[in-house]
């Protein structure tokens, strides 16, 4: 694709104004490093406070008093009952059981959704919801209306709370709507750096303003998406089209926790979302395949696409996710795996320019998650 | 012959007294390969021009560093193992990769110089 035909967010001109190196992504120009560079970026998220732009993905906005019950025949998730001002983390699925997305839906309140969705997926999920449950709620793209930042790392809330003193009453996952410069924004207090901090939804125009104003805090660095996927690999948490896609089920991809008890076999709602059987036979007889952490045993990254071996050389999986962990001090990996192969601590390989890499079964986050619980 | 030499693969040289020639990756290359974090070094032994003698992981992508010239590997920078930022810091003095023999000595001075290499990265910048 040229850059021509890429799409800019409400922050382009900023980030180029701050040196960004930018790249392609999702059919938008984004910032992948700033000067600061991939790993000072990561630290300092970890150490203080980062701005990361991520406006290009998708907010929707579902409304009506049938959202919930609507939505909910999408997704394996109990939308039913999510407590106003709460969000909660839910996938879209297919008749196969496969993840079509993933996203974050909170309850505004007043009969309104508001959904976070991927933005290679924006699009699709669009149409994915007009075709399903049109008839049911409206459903209102904000794709150009709202700009969407994220401020995350322990120093978040201290910054953020100079603009809004009520943002250190959140726990993690709520929702709530505040004005910030004078503009109603959407807060939660979560993201995707298994740190604490705030995703704020802002109106396009206002989204600059708001985030010079972030920038110009001493703990807040801009941060670009090379550290985005570094901090989220090291907090165990999946990309959409790497660690999860349609072919793979929430069951394969280790993510029943967010299958909701409600919604489960045995459950008050039980089923009835796209593909409700066959991940409930999963459930109930097991996989032939999983997604693991794996620690590389060398100093060697070891990248998505890489095949692993059992001790006979014997193809068992592949890496989804790999590359080097600055807060692990080394490199670390996802892949799905052969079932046989996935109790903690077992050894296998990966080739790695025809090289066999030690790799060893490991417990995810890699590095624990800090958010706050209250 | 100590002047620095240089290929299109953003690779620099520098021939040494003892008739070894020392390989590295230029300022410009570190630079586009971002934050490096592990550094595969060769095997002392002989390896073809063009070989992928070595490979680079930076935080983004692993890109191979290849043999200049046909020669053998003579030494390796063992401080890459434990400290492989040392490429970002200083590229072109602590952060070399190997020390070669070249097969045919004359064949260095004919790579690029300082002023070639130079045009090639401004006409990179400009495509």
């Amino acid at each position: 694709m040229s850059t021509e035909t890429l799409l800019k967010t409400p922050l382009h001109a900023l980030h180029l104004e701050l040196g960004a190196r930018m790249v392609p992504f999702a059919g938008y120009d984004m910032p992948v490093q700033y000067p600061l560079g991939v790993m000072k970026e990561h630290q300092h998220t970890r150490d203080q406070a980062g701005l990361f732009d991520v406006s290009h993905m998708g907010q929707i906005r579902l409304t009506g008093a049938n959202a919930a019950k609507a939505l909910e025949t999408l997704v394996p998730v109990d939308i039913i009952d999510l407590p106003v001002g709460m969000q909660r983390y839910a996938m879209f699925t297919n008749d196969q059981g496969g993840i079509l997305d993933d996203l974050m839906v909170a309850n505004l309140g007043n009969d309104e959704l508001f959904l976070v969705v991927n933005a290679a997926c924006k699009d699709q999920d669009l149409a994915h919801l007009h075709q399903h449950i049109g008839d049911q709620c409206g459903i209102e793209p904000l794709f150009e209306e709202r700009a969407l930042l994220a401020l995350q790392g322990p120093a978040a809330v201290k910054v953020l709370a100079r603009l809004a003193p009520e943002v250190t009453r959140m726990t993690f996952m709520q929702f709530t709507t505040l004005r910030l410069l004078g503009v109603d924004c959407y807060v939660s207090r979560s993201g995707y750096t298994g740190e604490d901090g705030f995703e704020i939804s802002v109106p396009a125009a206002n989204a600059e303003s708001l985030a010079r104003s972030l920038l110009a805090e001493t703990e807040v660095q801009a941060i670009g998406l090379g550290a985005r996927d570094s901090l989220r690999l090291e907090a165990g948490l999946c990309l959409y089209g790497h660690d999860m896609n349609t072919d793979t089920t929430p069951i394969e991809a280790s993510l029943l926790w967010a299958i909701s008890k409600a919604r489960r076999a045995d459950g008050a709602r039980a089923g009835g979302f796209p593909g409700a059987d066959k991940i409930f036979t999963q459930q109930q007889t097991g996989v032939s395949r999983k997604r693991v952490g794996l620690l590389p045993q060398e100093r060697t990254p070891v990248r998505e696409g890489a095949e692993i071996v059992d001790a006979d050389g014997t193809v068992i999986g592949s890496v989804c996710s790999g590359g080097f962990g600055p807060s692990l001090g080394g490199p670390l990996a996802m892949g799905y795996l052969d079932s046989a192969f996935i109790a903690l601590d077992t050894e296998v390989s990966a080739l790695v320019r025809g090289k066999k890499v030690p790799l060893r079964v490991s417990k995810m986050p890699f590095v624990p998650q800090r958010y706050y619980r209250g | 012959m100590s002047e620095l030499r240089f290929t299109e693969d953003h690779e620099w040289l520098r021939a040494e007294a003892d008739g070894s020639v020392t390989v590295g990756i230029t300022a410009f290359a570190q630079n586009a390969l971002g934050d490096v974090v592990f550094v595969q070094l060769p095997e002392l032994q002989a390896y073809a021009k063009g070989a992928e003698a070595s490979t680079v992981e930076s935080v983004k992508a692993a890109s191979g560093v290849y043999m200049p010239l046909d020669g053998e590997v003579l030494e390796v920078n063992e401080k890459l193992d434990g400290s492989p930022e040392l490429v970002n810091e200083d590229p072109m003095g602590e952060g070399w990769f190997f020390r070669f023999k070249p097969a045919d000595a004359a064949a260095v001075a004919k790579l690029l110089d300082q002023d070639a290499y130079d045009r090639l990265i401004k006409a990179n910048a400009e495509a």
